[in-house]
């Protein structure tokens, strides 16, 4: 499902955040990947989102090579993943059913029918009774569910998610990382980028360990 | 389809909320946008109203054949008869030398020096009225034909304000159409400034957007809604300025169409004119939006 080979990806001046990666992930597979801050982790989410380019190698998602992506791909393609960004990127001015609306009106949902897909993902992250708060009026660790919420309304058969466990208590992050649990139990890939695996410690059948942008 | 209208509707939806979130502001550039439109639209009325007046009563202009003086009554017959085979002349008639004669022995002054001369010195003359669609060209030409008929000594064409007429009207023609163009590129600017404005405050949510997979024409989509709908409130804006000035000059106006013979009333925009105006103003609004998107939404 997604595949990683021979993945270069240096920036300007001289930094190379991920030298020679090759790695595999099959459909309904949870991998978390780990590593120290700077490793490269969220780098390579990015690659698999088409939010940056291998600088050499190939990325495949689907066999298709995301690095080749023209801009109508790249849109077709991240519609298809969920994504929880490091720093969660949600939209300041509406509330938080809209935020969770927005990749369901990208994708052209019927508005009915979305309406009810985002209570269920609202549900499903705790935030049912906060629908109509702005995402100010939301803890941090709420604003990270509803992340969470907006990255699984569509239900992707690939979920990224970069540090979703970052602003959570241990109670929280428990319940959060049983989400994803979920989700690869129905057939969903699932990539977690986390320097902290305690959460996840439980369940996680596969780790991929980056150390200075190489694989351990 | 209900998707594609719910897509519609919601980016018709923010384009109206975000028009009416700075009132002002939105009011300042459809005040801009309307003024623009309403030189250009207000022009062609002018015009149109002006042609309308100037072709009534005195305008028309008249080609006056006098005859020799020694042209009998079989002479006078066969240029009327000439006169009435042309499809060119809209009437003609015959002022004949009794009655020149009449009339300036009527006139105080006039009469001792008539009856000084030995016999009537006028001769019989032809008043003819050309049909409106006539050029100066062609009326010259039919001056000059006319001219060389038997027995016809002169042909006068009061057409030197015929022509001052065309070349005016011309002149008219071209100011409202270098107006109008100019103006069009005031409202594309306009335009592609206020789309550039509210790109900037939307960058985020166009940011975001992108990242959950919104193709180009998704994002554009709400922008193209604002700019079109801007222009088309401008063009209505427009629309209102030129029907309250035309009001306001009604009176005047027909005051001065009185003084000629014709009377001709105020026309206003027509139905036509009113779809022109408002699709050119549209179409100039969908025209700034796109090249300021163009410049704008490449990241
Ligand atoms: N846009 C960029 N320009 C230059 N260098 C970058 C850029 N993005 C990341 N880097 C560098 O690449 C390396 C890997 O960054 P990355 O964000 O992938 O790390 P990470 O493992 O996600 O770290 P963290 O746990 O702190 O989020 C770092 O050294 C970082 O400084
Ligand atoms: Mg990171």
């Amino acid at each position: 499902m997604i595949r990683f080979e021979h993945v270069c990806r240096r920036y300007p001046p001289n930094i190379a955040a991920l030298t020679d990666l090759s790695f595999n992930v099959e459909a309904g597979e949870l991998v978390l990947v780990c590593g120290h801050s700077g490793a490269g982790k969220s780098t390579l989410l990015k690659l698999i989102a088409a939010i940056e380019r291998p600088s050499s190698g190939a990325v495949l998602v689907n066999g298709q090579n995301v690095g080749a992506l023209k801009r109508a791909g790249i849109a077709v393609l991240r519609r298809n993943l969920g994504l929880v960004f490091q720093d969660q990127k949600l939209l300041f001015d509406r509330n938080a059913f809209d935020n969770v609306m927005l990749p369901l009106a990208i994708a052209g949902y019927p508005p009915k029918e979305a309406g009810k897909r985002v209570r269920a993902a609202l549900d499903k992250v705790g935030l049912a009774a906060r629908e109509k708060a702005l995402p100010v009026a939301l803890s941090g660790g709420e604003q990270q569910r509803l992340a969470i919420a907006r990255a699984v309304v569509g239900r992707p058969a690939i979920l990224l998610a970069d540090e979703p466990t970052a602003h959570l208590d241990q109670a929280t992050a428990g319940d959060v990382a049983k989400i994803f649990r979920d989700f690869h139990q129905v057939g969903v890939a699932v990539l977690i980028a986390s320097c902290d695996d305690t959460a996840f410690s439980n369940f996680v059948p596969r780790r991929l360990v980056l150390d200075h942008g190489k694989l351990q | 389809m209900s998707a594609w209208l719910a897509q519609h509707g919601r980016a018709l939806l923010w384009a109206l909320r975000r028009l009416t979130v700075a009132p002002l502001s939105t009011l300042l550039s459809l005040l801009a946008i309307s003024v623009a439109l309403a030189l250009p639209a207000g022009g062609q009325l002018l015009l149109r109203n002006g042609l309308q007046i100037a072709k009534s009563g005195a305008a028309t202009p008249e080609l006056s054949l006098f005859m020799s003086v020694d042209a009998d009554r079989k002479a006078v017959d066969a240029i009327a008869q000439r006169l009435k085979h042309q499809e060119a002349l809209k009437e003609f008639r015959l002022v004949s030398r009794g009655e020149t004669l009449a009339r300036f022995q009527a006139r105080p002054g006039f009469a001792e020096v008539i009856s000084a001369l030995p016999g009537n010195p006028f001769p019989d003359a032809f008043v003819a009225v050309p049909r409106d669609d006539l050029s100066a060209a062609a009326l010259e030409k039919l001056r000059a034909e006319f001219s060389h008929w038997p027995k016809v000594e002169q042909v006068q064409l009061d057409s030197a304000w015929a022509r001052r007429l065309d070349a005016l009207l011309h002149l008219g023609r071209i100011g409202v159409a270098l107006l109008a163009l100019m103006l069009g590129l005031g409202l594309v600017a306009i335009t592609f400034t206020t789309i550039r404005l509210q790109v900037l405050t939307q960058l985020s949510e166009i940011e975001v957007s992108r990242l959950l997979g919104a193709t180009d024409a998704f994002i554009g989509r709400p922008f193209y809604y604002f700019g079109t709908l801007q222009g088309l409130a401008g063009g209505a804006g427009a629309w209102l300025i030129v029907a309250a000035v035309a009001m306001a000059m009604r009176a005047p106006l027909e005051e001065l169409a009185g003084l000629y013979e014709g009377g001709a009333t105020l026309q206003s925009l027509t139905a036509i004119d009113v779809a022109i105006l408002l699709g050119f103003a549209t179409a100039l609004g969908w025209l700034g939006t796109a090249l300021s998107l163009g410049r704008h939404l490449r990241d």
